[in-house]
């Protein structure tokens, strides 16, 4: 293991894409998430990668799709506003079976919204980000550690399964500096990438990278095989930490900032003999519904601790097909939750006095 | 168990987010568990800037300072907003230069140093955060004394290396000043 530095989230995500390979970033600026671009700013013209501020959000996205049509990593970053921008990038990245590594730290909405922290893209971003019947691989890393391991993940998923990735972050996470083992330099992409477009050589038919389609059958089929690799990664590639599960009778379900926000009232209320855990979904598409599922048959009621309406809630309440109760604690705009407020909603859950 | 939960807070340009720094460096220098998390965005364009540092034995939970136990203010709004947060028996550290009211709390120690017009005085430039720091490593040891320059060596840049001896010399003076 490497030595520990001090790192904000930021840079860890951006050393990180370059210990595991990358060369290539593509971004357009704006908080919080700025740091990933300067970064890569300092670095990628020393180690002989690209760095390339583009004009516009759209145009970073699409040279993430040229550079990933030859076989390359490519990455770019942004935060929410950024993010419905390469909306349109990442469907045809979708499409065209490429894989690729987006970074949304994201910030309060809707529309330009604030600067402050959020979670209010979790339904954009786990339903597949854009137009069509797709999907990304969704990590929401909750330390600067797995802003780090995660980006590394990312990439190595996203190679595996020719598909996009996306790190969902805050502005918290992304802000915040704490120790960090970086992880050894690799290459988890090798260079032999039959399905690239590297040139011939008058030695094999050309691949042509594409998301058109013309033909319904062919494109049917193209979907149909696109949710079969799908089915395969939902079943294999479910990540989750469970803290205090064993005894626990309210179940938090929370992730990035608000994790570590509930993990505080948890020690609290066990402190008041309140017998609470948390379930805290790593990857968020897939969603780990087994393992919810499964707490559904221990626990007395969930308690989602969310930075946004009660997106996350929707998809535990799924989960569980509505076993349980599932109750909201949340704080929008750019406002974090409390530890307080946490505890409050756990007391009222325990006291039988809070409506799912 | 040692568990230090810190606010620093001023206006944007007087350091806050450096001496946080320092103390985050130190955390590491001496393998502990910690966080440091910057406010960010306008509020560090002239406004009131803060910082909140988290350093401990355990792992550490939420990187955001509800309560702390150490509060640093060198602007009279940042003690307006963060005294009433304070846990009872905390202790907060006021640059009385700038500074003019008392704390109203009768719960907490509080240490008044003039750090800004003994770094007038002593020719220290702008390093009345350094001098505050002092009197805090002194009063809550929420670093090692040992561990101040290796800290400092992480967070001085290196072309500025040179100012290491007036940092030194900052919070030495910080350690001594006694009202």
């Amino acid at each position: 293991m490497s030595e520990t530095v001090l790192m904000k989230g930021n840079e860890a995500i951006a050393e990180a894409a370059i210990l595991a390979g990358c060369r290539h970033y593509f971004g357009y600026p704006i908080t919080p998430q700025t740091e990933v671009a300067a970064y890569m700013a300092k670095k990628m013209p020393k180690i002989g990668g690209t760095f390339l501020q583009a004009e516009s959000e759209i145009a970073a996205i699409n040279m993430v799709y040229g550079v990933a049509a030859t076989g390359h990593p490519a990455m770019t970053s942004s935060s929410s506003p950024g993010i419905s921008l390469k909306a349109e990038g990442i469907s045809y990245l979708a499409g065209a079976d490429l894989p690729a590594l987006i970074v949304n730290v994201q910030r309060g909405g809707p529309g330009l919204g604030g600067i402050q922290p959020s979670q209010s893209d979790y339904d954009f971003v786990t339903r597949g980000p854009g137009h069509g019947d797709f999907h990304v691989l969704v990590f929401a890393p909750s330390s600067v550690q797995e802003m780090a391991d995660l980006t590394g993940r990312a990439f190595h998923l996203a190679w595996k399964y020719r598909m996009p990735a996306m790190l969902l972050a805050d502005g918290t996470m992304g802000q915040m500096m704490e120790p960090v083992n970086l992880p050894e330099p690799c290459n988890a992409f090798g260079d032999d990438n039959p399905w690239a477009a590297t040139g011939t050589e008058m030695k094999r038919p050309h691949n042509i990278i594409n998301s058109l389609d013309l033909s319904p059958e062919n494109l049917e089929k193209m979907n149909f095989a696109r949710f079969e690799r799908y089915a395969k990664i939902e079943e294999t590639e479910c990540l989750w930490e469970e803290y205090l599960m064993d005894d626990a009778e309210i179940c938090i379900v929370a992730t990035g900032i608000t994790a570590r926000v509930s993990r505080n009232a948890i020690v609290e209320a066990r402190k008041q003999g309140l017998k609470v855990g948390m379930i805290r979904p790593i990857t968020l598409w897939p969603f780990p519904k087994k393992v919810l599922a499964q707490a559904a048959d221990q626990v007395k009621a969930f308690l989602c601790v969310e930075m946004n309406m009660g997106q996350m809630k929707q998809d535990v309440e799924l989960a569980i097909r509505c076993k349980k109760p599932v109750a909201l604690c949340n704080r929008v705009g750019g406002m974090i939750p409390t530890p307080d407020e946490v505890l409050d909603s756990i007391r009222k859950i325990a006291e039988g006095g809070m409506e799912a | 168990m040692a568990h230090h939960e810190i606010v620093i807070a001023g206006f944007g340009g007087q350091g806050l987010l450096f001496i946080g720094k320092v103390l985050a460096y130190a955390g590491l220098v001496e393998q502990r568990q910690l966080s440091w998390l910057p406010s960010y965005g306008p509020e560090m364009r002239g406004g009131t800037a803060n910082c909140n540092v988290i350093l401990s034995d355990d792992p550490v939970g939420s990187p955001i300072v509800q309560h702390p136990n150490v509060l640093i203010v060198m602007n009279t709004p940042s003690l307006d907003k963060y005294e009433k947060a304070v846990v009872p028996g905390g202790k907060i550290f006021v640059d009385s230069t700038l500074i003019s009211r008392k704390v109203e709390r009768d719960d907490v120690d509080v240490y008044y140093v003039p750090a800004t017009q003994m770094a007038k005085e002593m020719e220290l430039g702008n390093l009345a955060n350094m001098i505050l720091l002092g009197t805090v490593i002194r009063e809550t040891a929420c670093i090692k004394e040992e561990t101040l320059e290796e800290a400092l060596k992480h967070v001085i840049p290196a072309r500025k290396m040179n100012l290491m001896g007036v940092n030194l010399k900052a919070v030495q003076a910080g350690k001594d000043y006694r009202p």
